[in-house]
């Protein structure tokens, strides 16, 4: 069975959409983390089809370096979350309103 | 199957190479010695690296002035004069803001190297960015500033304002970069490359049928610069950052990000995208002119000194914006010119602020700072100076710097965009102003006096000396940010 390429396009635009709705209405800090993967992981199906599509391995190259950051990202921003809950025993972004003016 | 190792040209990497460098030896000391590791030692090997890459900087200006540009490592790394003005300021920034930090880390009790180890890492990135001609260079040199970045500003632990600042950092950065990684991956699939020489190229020698891929890549690799400068209506995050930050930290962010971020906006919207001018310049003519003009209006409702400057830079990125805007080698120039003067000034300032916010790093609101100049003259006196140029005073490279970006988009037929500017400085000098004036009011004499620490003292000295030096002599700066422009990499 061949899936056109096409459909790749949109499932990894899908997944993008869904990553940045729920970063921008979810409240919980872990929950707006995980958008923010799964967008990172739109990005990599969407460098892996243009890749297949173009014929060039670049994309598929680019896709480790993606992965790398996200990973790296992944473990600042429980560090930051862990720091943060410490401190309130909550990760509700709602409560983060020291700041403001 | 051979696997061709592409040829590495170590001149042009050789700044990255020394602030990492310095970063891991720092980190492997501490892992070997521990607390043996003092502050004093961090912070001799960070002021010594950053010397010796604006050191390697001059290396490279001779070999760009003799041999012209070069890309390496398969194109994706590029020597240009642009990039290696741009570094220099890195490391200029990197060394003022370092020293600013040694005496905010032993007033607070800080200990460890972490803090000059994270410092090193991130101005490596700011410099991978300067010099990146792929877009995913640009993610990761984007990354790995940032990335350190959210750390640091997280650093002060007896601040429960300091973690907030950081999540909301973290959360609004990590959500810019996956924007800007997808915008990438929407240009490859539309040029077929994400090298920043062959996207131009490629669009030069062929007329897309159906460009909406292209559009759609180009506007989401803005957003995501748009939201790492702070530009309007992307800035939100920015005075909640800047606030809760601890105030070195808050100086050292104001100038590396900006020297960073707009080297590759530089880059992917002029080299790359330069053949889409007429498709960018629209969208970038609206967040200049939000950008100029809500920085200026927000800061003068506020009652934080950190806060007014966290919308103050807001300014200031609309106005490097409009260089960019011109799109002409001025514009660039001018740009170059702009964060050239800005990063030290902007580092000198926060230096003055963290002195004034004291132990605890807490008395930032606007009342601290009246009579300072009546019972400090000289350290009122510096921040007078530091705020007059950043309001665009003559006498001062703030001044050159925004006539020059002005010069250059009114060269290019933009008199309303021009004029909007002009407001926004307008409203701006307002609260620079009100400011300055509260440094000299006569009440309040009785106020305890700051103790300047040496090498904080010698920051903020070097700040004000450059604003005064090269504001009164601009020429040579200005014909350096020139030369760095034509021998930019086409």
């Amino acid at each position: 069975m061949n899936v056109p390429a096409a459909w790749y396009l949109v499932l990894a635009a899908l997944l993008f959409g869904v990553g940045a709705f729920g970063l921008l209405t979810r409240r919980s800090a872990l929950i707006m983390f995980m958008c923010i993967e799964l967008m990172l992981n739109a990005v990599n199906l969407t460098f892996v089809t243009f890749s297949r599509t173009l014929g060039d391995i670049g994309g598929q190259a680019i896709v480790f370096f993606v992965m790398v950051v996200a990973a790296a990202e992944v473990t600042v921003g429980l560090g930051i979350v862990v720091a943060v809950f410490r401190r309130r025993s909550s990760t509700s972004v709602d409560e983060l309103s020291e700041l403001r003016g | 199957m051979t696997l061709h190792v592409p040829s590495i040209h170590y001149l042009a990497i050789l700044p990255v190479v020394i602030l990492f460098g310095a970063s891991l030896a720092l980190l492997l000391l501490t892992a070997l010695l521990g607390s043996k590791v003092t502050a004093r030692v961090a912070t001799s090997v960070t002021t010594l690296a950053s010397l010796a890459a604006f050191a390697a900087t001059f290396a490279q200006w001779s070999y760009v002035a003799q041999h012209g540009a070069t890309t390496t490592i398969a194109h994706a790394i590029v020597l240009d004069g642009f990039s290696v003005v741009a570094t220099a300021v890195v490391a200029v920034s990197l060394f003022l803001a370092t020293l600013v930090a040694h005496d905010w880390s032993l007033r607070e009790r800080v200990v460890g190297a972490e803090y000059q180890i994270l410092a090193l890492a991130s101005a490596a990135g700011a410099v991978m960015m300067t010099q990146a001609n792929d877009l995913i260079v640009v993610f990761l040199g984007l990354e790995i500033l940032s990335i350190g970045l959210y750390v640091l500003v997280a650093f002060d632990r007896h601040r429960s304002t300091s973690a907030e600042a950081a999540l909301k950092y973290f959360l609004l950065g990590g959500f810019a970069s996956a924007i800007f990684a997808y915008g990438a991956a929407l240009v490859y699939g539309a040029t077929g490359s994400t090298n920043l020489t062959s996207v131009s190229y490629f669009l030069g020698s062929n007329v897309l049928l159906r460009p909406g891929l292209l559009y759609a890549g180009g506007a989401l690799l803005l957003v995501g610069f748009a939201f790492k400068v702070a530009a309007v209506p992307f800035h939100l995050w920015s005075p909640d950052v800047y606030e809760g930050a601890p105030t070195p930290v808050t100086g050292f962010m104001a100038s590396i990000v900006k020297v960073g971020a707009f080297a590759a906006l530089v880059r992917v919207l002029i080299s790359s995208l330069g053949t889409q001018l007429a498709t960018w310049r629209p969208i970038l003519w609206v967040l200049v002119a939000l950008t100029t003009l809500v920085g200026a209006s927000l800061a003068l409702v506020q009652r934080n000194a950190k806060r007014m400057l966290a919308y103050s830079s807001i300014n200031h990125a609309g106005f490097m914006l409009l260089g960019i805007w011109a799109g002409t080698t001025r514009g660039t120039a001018a740009t170059l010119f702009y964060v050239m003067t800005y990063a030290p000034i902007v580092v000198a300032t926060f230096a003055v602020v963290t002195l004034v916010g004291g132990p605890g790093d807490e008395n930032h609101a606007i009342e601290n700072y009246r009579g300072l100049a009546r019972r400090q003259p000289w350290l009122g006196g510096a921040l007078a100076v530091l705020l007059l140029s950043q309001l665009g005073a003559p006498l001062t490279t703030g001044f050159y710097a925004k006539f020059a970006v002005l010069a250059a988009a009114v060269d290019t037929g933009a008199g309303v965009l021009a004029l909007i500017a002009l407001l926004a400085a307008a409203i701006a000098a307002f609260f620079y102003l009100r400011w300055v004036l509260a440094l000299y009011a006569d009440d309040d004499l009785e106020a305890a006096r700051i103790v300047v620490p040496r090498a904080t003292g010698a920051a903020i000295a070097l700040g004000v000396g450059a604003t005064l030096l090269f504001g009164l002599w601009p020429g040579p700066l200005a014909a350096l940010a020139q030369h760095a422009t034509v021998l930019f990499n086409p």
